[in-house]
């Protein structure tokens, strides 16, 4: 399969849009669970209008946030998939450009240092490209994630040691979501990456918090844990917006990787109940849109 | 717990009145701020040409669409979907505001902290909370962009908004030192040990 990079520069301007405009499916759900199971008046009420919202959104065909949030294309090449590398990453960047400058939207993006905006929703490094590769044969999928500053300001780093044991990584989810209150406008998804690097501890926690409700860590520890914590996250009574209830988060999430024997890192990185993505996956002679 | 409808600007014992819990509307204008337009007006030294007194600021920075000075649109913007951001990040502007500027009201989402709610004590001031990230739902409250101001830090600007019926909204900070957002943290902080515990961590 040859990729058409004019076709990825439509592709990577359409999901900006449809990200920042349609809730997935999953989240929707998401929120009738929680919704079913809140006992607080003040929450239920707070989370009647958060789906109002949805609606809304979709009946006006307007985004579900103001927050157009830092702009990120997660590609995976399947396999027999020829394009050049370069002009992949320029065609991804021209899409989001495009989508802001012609829906408008409000660029979200700054020079780190000056903050000057150029009000295209790009710069140094931004859009965030990840490439990754699968087994699939003849397909492109690319993944957008419009993420929020107030849940992304939110997050955490914590470089605990072998002898602080799963405890430590425990009390530090525990911790993160007391310290977040209703900043991160809950309900979350509060995503945790153990071990790896550092920077790969970082990355899983978003891989954790951008993922499907009702999707399990494939590692058994990981769901073990991540069953564990969503119950007892939801114990605290932070509830929907920080205003009290049941619902603080959808989720506990756990991505994992292995780590070196003298590591024991664990990271925290949270998404907002607007939990937008979207995903086009490109095969001969098609594209198909969905979550 | 009583909901009003308060339109701006206010008379300062409207808002003394307000305790947390009340659930208020607004009514008639509502300006639009944000880091930039906070970090511009009092850390650099520009000022503002609009009269904030009495008035209500919602923290924000909206997505708009540039269009032709009309009655429709006086500021040349159309307002495409104006939502609400973390405020916690403008706690140390809640002060200055007040005292220089004599805002009275501020709305946002998630909450101020304790220089906040002393200044709202002081001088008589509370704190709305929208619920963040319904903003498609928001935008229906915004009549128009009437005047915008400090446009260079776009779209960080302080914005001038013609509002009906913005709401309601939930007082979660008022001026006889009551905050929702403490009582819900001092709550969830007494829970910390028993979740834990739960989780099998001493």
């Amino acid at each position: 399969m040859d990729v058409d990079t004019r076709q990825v520069e439509e592709v990577a301007r359409e999901l900006y849009i449809r990200a920042l405009k349609i809730l997935p499916d999953d989240i929707k759900a998401g929120f009738a669970r929680l919704d079913r199971d809140e006992t607080d008046a003040g929450g239920k009420r707070v989370l009647g209008t958060m789906i109002r919202n949805l609606t809304g959104a979709e009946a006006t065909d307007n985004l579900l946030c103001q927050d157009t949030g830092i702009p990120i294309y997660n590609v995976t090449l399947g396999r027999n998939v020829q394009v050049d590398g370069v002009d992949l990453e320029a065609a991804i960047v021209r899409g989001c450009e495009r989508a802001t400058r012609e829906h408008p939207l409000r660029s979200s993006i700054v020079h780190p240092i000056t903050r000057e905006n150029r009000h295209t929703s790009s710069g140094r490094r931004v859009p965030v490209i990840h490439v990754a590769f699968s087994e699939r044969p003849e397909e492109l999928a690319i993944e957008m994630i419009p993420k929020g500053s107030g849940s992304e300001n939110n997050s955490w780093l914590r470089m605990a040691v072998p002898a602080d044991g799963v405890a430590a990584i425990e009390r530090f989810v525990v911790d993160c979501v007391l310290d977040a209150g209703g900043r991160t406008c809950p309900p979350t998804i509060v995503g945790v990456g153990v071990g790896g690097s550092a920077d790969l501890c970082v990355h899983l926690a978003k891989i954790a918090a951008t993922r499907a409700l009702g999707s399990v860590c494939d590692d058994p520890e990981g769901a073990k844990l991540e069953h564990a914590l969503s119950a007892a996250v939801n114990e605290l009574g932070i509830g929907p917006q920080g205003l009290g209830g049941d619902a603080t988060a959808f989720a506990v999430h756990v991505e994992l990787a292995a780590t070196h024997i003298t590591m024991n890192p664990v990271a925290v990185n949270m998404q907002c109940h607007s939990a937008r993505r979207a995903r086009a996956v490109l095969t001969p002679g098609a594209v198909t849109y969905g979550f | 717990m009583s909901a009003v409808t308060l339109t701006t600007p206010v008379a300062d014992a409207d808002v003394r009145a307000l305790r947390v819990g009340d659930m208020v509307t607004l009514e008639g204008t509502l300006f639009g701020i944000r880091d930039a337009t906070l970090i511009h007006l009092f850390d650099r030294g520009r000022t503002t040409r609009f009269d904030l007194a009495g008035h209500a600021v919602l923290h924000t920075a909206p997505n708009v669409r540039k269009v032709a000075r009309s009655p429709q649109f006086p500021a040349g913007y159309a307002p495409l979907c104006i939502g609400t951001t973390t405020s916690i990040r403008m706690e140390r502007f809640t002060r200055p505001l007040m005292e220089r500027y004599r805002v009275r009201i501020i709305v946002g989402k998630g909450g101020l902290a304790g220089e906040s709610l002393t200044a709202f004590r002081e001088l008589g001031g509370v704190y709305l909370a929208v619920i963040g990230g319904v903003a498609a739902l928001e935008t229906t409250w915004i009549e128009a962009i009437e005047d915008v101001d400090l446009d260079d830090l776009n779209p960080e600007s302080l914005w001038k908004f013609r509002i009906r019926g913005f709401g309601p909204l939930q007082v979660a900070m008022d001026s006889s030192g009551g905050s929702l957002y403490a009582d819900v943290d001092a709550k969830a902080r007494a829970r910390r040990a028993a979740v834990l515990a739960s989780l099998g961590v001493r």
